[in-house]
């Protein structure tokens, strides 16, 4: 099974081709907003930081921007900034550098002379990268280079049995293809920590993997919160959840059954193949930008209840085991897994199946966040604004 | 008619997508093929069945992996919920 996609001189693939706006500080973000709107095929990428962040945060936004930047599916970039913010032009382009040499541009409002200025400069900018990117031609690939995130959000009871079921049939497939998956959200995998111990590819990644798990255990307990006391909920437990272990299962059953082979920090990006982890938060418009900064080029999303979470950099497929969410919510479903439930297809055809669908969205069909223009950004942070 | 779901061939329980009463059918499909077992109490909707035998201090699996230990000897039918499963 092959795809088509971009290849980048960086070495990347990308399954789609933008030009894209992003404010390199929030204060330009009105700005690089209308820049967008009135360019034709633009993609605008919110940012909420670019200033007044201690230095672990202001690290953590610049791992996660250059990585997006880098990921595959970007031709190129215009930053927007404002000119007195803390990460300026220098900053950013060292830091993409390291990662890409695709074309990024930069200008700020404060030298440009106000907004108009800065609009006209901008739409100049995105249009000629705009005629550049169009001379991009997808070519074949292998499934060796696609980067696959798994991620789950809005998860219901059928979440467990049947669309988590089906995804982690399809990581294992796109595993056996060389392929990557990476299995994110840290804090709903306590409880499982041994269960992640025991799937590592060598017994030290096996041991990063329990640490990685411990570490964010510790950091709730720091704040006065104990996981493994308070989880399963009453909730929980009155929906048929009855231990921690149970519930963590749930979650991480969507990456399959293969080994682990690498542990990554939040964002950062990866550089092997195979089933990794990506250390991070649950929450998930946060833990997709994480991915999408680590290279994935198309993020698989299980949803119970429907969520419409999307992403301007890459698709985001919604994969729903809840019949009636695929029907009511059908605007931004997907994929529909139900069928695992009612014995009609078993969780191995649907895994095919939805494989082939990835590898359509891959190709160049839309999945519905896309066709509805749906982008959410944010980017987890430790300490509050200075 | 199929009314439970076994994730992995190896668990020892099932999960019931219909509310199920005492003495009801739970019926599954499995690699093996269709199976039913007969519930030993009322179960409400997502929660589990026991497939297998398990004897107290017995590994209960789903997901092809051990969710917790037995708290007491578990039946085929029976309600796995804290009443007889436990971390």
């Amino acid at each position: 099974m092959k795809f088509n996609g971009y290849r980048r001189s960086d070495g990347h693939v990308g399954i789609r081709n933008h030009v894209v706006v992003l404010p390199g500080v929030i204060c330009a973000a009105g700005v690089a907003q209308k820049i967008a709107n009135k360019a034709d095929e633009v993609e605008y990428l919110y940012n909420p930081n670019g200033c007044a962040q201690n230095s672990k945060d202001t690290a953590i936004t610049l791992e996660i921007l250059s990585g997006i930047i880098a990921n595959g599916n970007v031709y190129g970039v215009l930053i927007v900034g404002l000119g007195c913010e803390s990460i300026r032009k220098d900053i950013y382009i060292d830091i993409i550098k390291k990662k890409t040499d695709k074309p990024i541009h930069y200008i700020s409002i404060q030298q440009e002379g106000g907004i108009q200025k800065t609009v006209t400069k901008g739409l100049e900018i995105v249009n000629s990268l705009k005629e550049e990117a169009n001379k991009c031609v997808r070519e074949e690939c292998n499934l060796s280079e696609l980067i696959l995130g798994l991620e789950c959000g809005g998860s219901d009871p059928t979440s467990g049995i049947s669309a988590n079921a089906v995804l982690g049939n399809t990581s294992d497939r796109l595993i056996d293809f060389e392929g990557t998956s990476v299995l994110c959200e840290t804090p709903e995998a306590i409880g499982a920590e041994n269960i992640l111990k025991r799937r590592g590819q060598t017994p030290e990644i096996g041991q990063q993997l329990y640490d990685t798990v411990l570490k964010y255990d510790e950091m709730f307990k720091a704040n006065g919160e104990d996981i493994r006391k308070t989880n399963p909920s009453l909730g929980n437990k009155a929906s048929g959840i009855t231990t921690l272990e149970e519930k963590s299962l749930g979650c991480i059953h969507k990456s399959g059954t293969k080994p682990f082979n690498g542990v990554y920090q939040y964002g950062q990006m990866i550089d092997k193949k195979g089933l990794m982890f990506m250390d991070g938060t649950a929450y998930d418009v946060a833990s997709v930008v994480s991915l999408i900064a680590g290279g994935a080029q198309i993020i698989a999303f299980t949803t119970g209840m429907g969520t419409p979470v999307g992403n301007a950099i890459a698709p985001v497929v919604k994969i729903t085991g809840n019949k009636d969410t695929a029907t009511r919510l059908s605007d931004m479903i997907d994929f529909d897994t139900s069928d695992s439930i009612s014995g009609a297809k078993s969780v191995e055809e649907l895994g095919r199946e939805l494989l082939e669908y990835i590898v359509n969205v891959c190709n160049g069909e839309k999945v519905k966040a896309e066709i509805n223009g749906i982008s959410n950004m944010a980017i987890n942070q430790f300490y509050s604004y200075a | 008619m199929i009314n439970a779901v076994i994730i992995n061939d190896i668990d020892t329980v099932v999960t019931v997508i219909k509310k199920v009463s005492l003495g009801e059918n739970v019926s599954y499909v499995s690699s093996d093929g269709y199976s039913t077992i007969k519930a030993t109490s009322d179960i409400p909707i997502n929660h589990k069945v026991a497939i297998k035998q398990v004897k107290n201090g017995d590994e209960v699996l789903k997901y092809g992996e051990r969710i917790g230990y037995a708290t007491m000897d578990i039946h085929i039918g029976d309600h796995v919920h804290t009443n007889n499963l436990d971390s």
